[in-house]
């Protein structure tokens, strides 16, 4: 049974879009990741999950070089987007950053208007060349995060003003806009209700449709609900990644059995 | 397995599973003293099973208000999700048990009089064997969570299809020879194939057994042994 996963992965192997092998993250002397091989679908939706300080968000932040921004943090291991080492020295992490957008657990829209939120990456980026152009992207990357309805007549007014729902579709709009390929989400519904939420994770399914998501997330319903593939991480280890059907129905690992059961202690 | 962080969620499902098992001793019971009124003749016996249903009817709407507000509560994942999907599938079986049983009781009492062949009653009785050790080892398995037993169970369930099949053809005999019998016959062929059908329910709750306790699910292309469709 254990082998299954493993002949998956192998067959799929070329068709990954992030590859990570032997990846190991150090907080000054501290170990928060160890040893994590990963294959990352493209076109798919894949969830971490695990306790409090596991590492999955650690190693979310690895696969755009966030970490970068923290001094005392050292990665090893090699992790591939479409086959290129994203730590390579060539590699430019603001132009990472555009390929692999990052959506965080509280919406942090700048306190620009909502217009200039969207505007801004695609300006920064060289996206446009007209302010026609300009326009256009806006529109459509408020379209393709459903806000566009919402706020089209109020484009100019402050981002910060809308509603946390709102605030976290922005963002999403935000990242949209400078057209990734890869869109990673750290725990985006956490301070959402409900139905702003389930707005969310719509959002999510279609955005499955042209980009390759990975979602944190410490609602197991959420995961199950939203992803295709989902792994599970413990003390900085990847324990089990697999279809999201088969770790919420059938796990293989006692601790992953454990943690999706309520019985972590 | 280790307890649930939230204590009250394993009371739960231990009660639910109590429950259950609660409900596969009374459609045991109900089945053999069914049976045993046939073959006996006991008109008695046979309305206290008829009566006695309501109770398993009664726990077993209990089971299903239980079971969902299970899921909607805790929302179970893994072992939990399996464990109470293969209890709700395993209560609806029971409950159907039942029914046969009291149906098998209800013929009794329509039948009230003495079985015409001895022999038939022996097949009729042994059937019944066959399937309430069945109903029995699979109850077990359930309690005990032993997937192996519940293999077994589902493999066996061929033996009770084969009598079935020889009883069938035993009770054609007797109706073509004489017509006067043929109400008591089809009233006996409906109770044979009660019987039969209880090793089905018996067969169905092994696969839930084994697929509570793997996550995989029993291969289903065991051999059929009814062979009267082919004759109809």
């Amino acid at each position: 049974m254990n082998e299954m996963p493993n002949i998956e992965q192998a067959t799929s192997m070329t068709q990954s879009k992030i590859s990570a092998s032997k990846v190991q993250v150090y907080y000054g002397d501290n170990q928060a990741i160890k040893d994590v091989d990963i294959e990352i679908q493209p076109r798919t939706v894949t969830a971490f999950i695990g306790p409090s300080g596991c590492g999955k968000s650690t190693f979310l932040r690895t696969l755009n070089r966030m970490n970068d921004t923290i001094d005392v943090c050292r990665v090893e291991g090699s992790i591939k987007i479409d086959g290129e080492n994203i730590y390579d020295p060539k590699v430019d992490p603001v132009q990472l950053r555009a390929k692999v957008g990052m959506v965080f657990q509280k919406p942090n829209p700048f306190p620009k208007s909502i217009y200039d939120n969207i505007a801004y990456g695609p300006k920064i980026h060289g996206l446009s060349r007209s302010k026609s152009e300009l326009d256009d992207i806006v529109a459509s990357s408020l379209q393709k995060a459903g806000l566009w309805e919402e706020v089209k007549n109020r484009l100019d007014e402050p981002g910060t003003g809308m509603s946390g729902g709102q605030q976290q579709r922005l963002c999403i709009a935000r990242a949209i806009a400078v057209s990734p390929e890869v869109i990673l989400m750290d725990e985006p519904c956490s301070a959402l209700d409900p139905i702003a939420t389930a707005k969310v994770e719509e959002l999510i399914d279609e955005l499955r449709e042209n980009y390759t998501i990975v979602i944190v997330t410490h609602s197991m319903q959420q995961a199950a609900r939203v992803s295709q593939r989902t792994a599970f991480f413990h003390l900085g280890v990847l324990v089990e990644e697999g279809k999201t059907q088969d770790i919420f129905t059938n796990p293989q690992d006692k601790r992953t059995q454990d943690y999706i059961t309520g019985r972590f202690g | 397995m280790s307890e649930h962080t939230v204590s009250a969620y394993d009371q739960e499902l231990t009660e639910m599973a109590g429950k259950v098992a609660e409900m596969g001793g009374l459609a045991e019971k109900a089945f053999a003293d069914a049976v045993s009124a046939l073959i006996s003749q006991d008109i008695e016996l046979a309305n206290a099973t008829v009566a006695q249903d309501a109770r398993l009817d009664q726990i077993y709407q209990d089971v299903e208000v239980k079971l969902i507000e299970l899921i909607a509560r805790r929302q179970p994942m893994g072992q939990d999700l399996r464990e109470i999907t293969a209890a709700t599938r395993i209560a609806n079986d029971l409950e159907r048990v039942g029914d046969l049983a009291k149906n098998v009781a209800k013929r009794v009492i329509a039948i009230d009089s003495d079985l015409q062949s001895k022999k038939l009653a022996i097949g009729v009785e042994h059937m019944t064997e066959l399937a309430l050790s069945q109903l029995k080892q699979v109850l077990d398995a359930y309690a005990r969570k032993d997937a192996e037993v519940a293999r077994h169970v589902q493999e066996a369930d061929a033996e009770i299809d084969a009598l079935y099949t020889s009883i069938f053809r035993e009770l054609l005999t007797y109706m073509m020879e004489d017509p006067r019998v043929i109400t008591q016959c089809v009233h006996l062929l409906f109770c044979a194939k009660n019987i039969e059908r209880i090793g089905d329910h018996a067969t169905n709750i092994a696969e839930n057994v084994f697929y509570m306790v793997t996550g995989d699910r029993l291969p289903e292309d065991r051999k059929k042994f009814d062979e009267t469709m082919a004759e109809h």
